[in-house]
């Protein structure tokens, strides 16, 4: 089906020739271009994988059940299963406030909620520094009743909200901005409660810009390493993540092993990329669909 | 905060409640204990980290590597997103997708490898030795970096545009005896450049601040290679927390700049495209 949709549209838009390039120009900029994606992406992807598997996979799997590995991992996806939801129900709210009701200030807090985009991630982690650690704010309580939070988990965790704070919120509101609130007001007017029209009109609405936030928000949230580096303490074993891990087996020159965790790492990131890939074409069968529905609303009307 | 109309939905104080009390514990309140560690250090103080030689070197180097990986992102990011909208080629939808890599794959991991790859015994870096172009622990090992952090900016912001470009008024041009040269330059261009500026900005913002990916290839050596954001890292070792503090304010100062340069740019293309219609 979407195939289709898709070839009817490049098939419209393909230009004329007086206004495109001839097929030898085209296929010199496909070439550059092509050449320029290879050396900056392809290689460094390919050398990741060549890298980790280059000693064989023996090694490859001695390095990835190491211990250490493995609480990295735990580490990370406690992290990541904390920082996602907290994020997500954060970007529905801010969503919800945002898209449906008009209110004085509201640039200025869609400005602050970009606010950690635009931070570097070593600053990211210095501020949780100052908040928490033993010179911070809330350092000398901490120490008193005895809590860690900089160089310990909680820091860790912190640091990692932080940064992928934006990332739910920034995927949802301009979907839901454009999609309007007629079908909420109508549930709401023939009677559906609050909730349930947030579950049943709403949720379905917006559930592939929700899953695209998500997706995205997770990525980061397992490959943070700046701000995560910061507040750490990188104690092996307890206080670290897999990036971290793998900067740490890189800098004692255990190259294997370095790429056999980041390996893992870039599997995600593949991953995330075809899910990405898979949710833009959903989005574009229901927004096709859509079409042909108004079109024939409109021809039978 | 009252309702410009009357409007049915609720939910409202519960959820602009939540947004707002999330956003002070997470970001506002943290961002607070930045400004007021500020506002106890004297000017002396501050200005004293900052313009002591080893920081201005940083500065220095992180505004010229950042500026020099935006603007080689910015013409081939140009090239790759014409030729993703506008021609066809095998596997484009598989090298569209792959445009997104930086934005997925961890920093650490972009990091060693490119360190390994262009390092002088590495599967690049020893061709490039023979010429004698050292990439690896130099500045032009940090550009490499910084143009793999920032390569999908230029293109994701310039592809919608380039999709919604009418071909009509290339046609026009072409038909009012325009060459392609010059109707691309004249026509063309024009629509494009607010985008392809964003993306630069993006492109930069992003590279200024960036981290994981350089700490390794750069080689962190003081006065030469070492940028902002590793200096922060080094004074936060030392337990030099006003130090630190003094260098991020800075680069904050840098980057709210570049946010609000940004959001112009996107008022400009916004104004454009709506005047275009």
């Amino acid at each position: 089906m979407e195939s289709i949709h898709l070839n009817v549209r490049s098939h419209r838009k393909r230009p004329h020739s007086s206004t495109t390039e001839p097929k030898t120009v085209q296929w010199l900029l496909i070439g550059a271009a092509m050449a320029y994606l290879t050396l900056f992406l392809m290689i460094p992807l390919g050398t990741v994988f060549y890298q980790a598997l280059e000693k064989g996979v023996g090694v490859y799997l001695a390095a990835i059940t190491d211990p250490d590995a493995l609480s990295a991992i735990r580490l990370t996806l406690l992290t990541a299963m904390i920082a996602v939801p907290a994020n997500l129900v954060f970007g529905i709210a801010a969503s919800w406030a945002i898209a449906k009701f008009d209110f004085k200030g509201k640039n200025l807090l869609i400005t602050l909620i970009d606010l950690p985009f635009s931070v570097s991630p070593v600053i990211s982690g210095l501020i949780f520094v100052l908040l928490f650690g033993l010179q911070g704010w809330f350092g000398p309580w901490l120490q008193e009743h005895d809590l860690e939070v900089i160089f310990a988990v909680p820091g860790i965790v912190l640091a990692t909200v932080f940064v992928t704070f934006p990332f739910v919120a920034r995927e949802l509101i301009p979907l839901m901005q454009e999609q309007g609130s007629e079908e909420e007001e109508a549930a709401i007017v023939l009677g559906a409660s609050g909730w349930k029209t947030f579950f049943w009109v709403t949720l379905p609405n917006m559930k592939w810009g929700l899953l695209y936030g998500v997706i995205l928000c997770n990525a980061r949230a397992m490959g943070e390493f700046g701000a995560v580096s910061v507040v750490s303490g990188h104690i092996r074993g307890s206080t670290n993540t897999m990036p971290l891990h793998v900067e740490i087996l890189y800098n004692e020159y255990n190259f294997a092993a370095a790429f056999a965790m980041a390996s893992l790492l870039a599997m995600l990131a593949l991953v995330t990329l075809v899910l990405k890939k898979i949710i833009e074409w959903k989005t574009a069968r229901d927004l096709s669909l859509l079409d042909d529905a108004e079109t024939a609303v409109e021809e039978n009307g | 905060m009252g309702l410009r109309k009357k409007n049915v939905l609720p939910g409202f104080g519960l959820s602009l409640g939540y947004t707002v009390f999330y956003l002070s514990l997470v970001v506002l309140i943290p961002f607070a204990a930045l400004f007021s560690r500020t506002a106890q250090m004297s000017f002396m103080e501050f200005w004293d980290t900052i313009s002591s030689p080893r920081v201005v070197a940083s500065f220095w180097l992180s505004l010229y590597t950042s500026l020099s990986a935006a603007s080689l992102n910015a013409v081939m990011g140009l090239l790759v997103a014409w030729v993703l909208v506008r021609y066809h080629f095998p596997l484009k939808t598989l090298v569209d997708a792959l445009v997104d890599l930086p934005f997925a794959l961890p920093t650490a991991v972009a990091g060693i490898s490119l360190t390994t790859l262009y390092s002088v015994n590495g599967p690049l870096g020893k061709h490039l030795a023979r010429w004698g172009i050292e990439v690896a622990y130099t500045p032009l090992g940090i550009i490499v970096a910084l143009t793999f952090i920032g390569l999908p900016f230029v293109v994701r912001t310039l592809q919608p545009v380039l999709e919604d470009l009418d071909v009509e008024i290339e046609e026009a041009a072409a038909s009012l005896g325009a060459s392609r040269m010059k109707s691309l330059l004249y026509v063309v261009f024009p629509n494009l450049l607010p985008a392809l500026l964003t993306g630069f900005a993006l492109s930069f913002a992003r590279a200024f601040g960036e981290y994981g990916s350089v700490v390794f290839i750069s080689g962190n050596m003081p006065m030469r290679t070492e940028i902002c954001p590793l200096l922060i890292m080094t004074k936060l070792e030392q337990f030099d927390y006003i130090g630190a503090t003094a260098i991020a304010v800075v680069m904050l100062l840098v980057s709210f700049m570049m946010l609000f340069t940004i959001n112009l740019l996107g008022w400009w293309s916004r104004k454009r495209t709506s005047s275009a219609a």
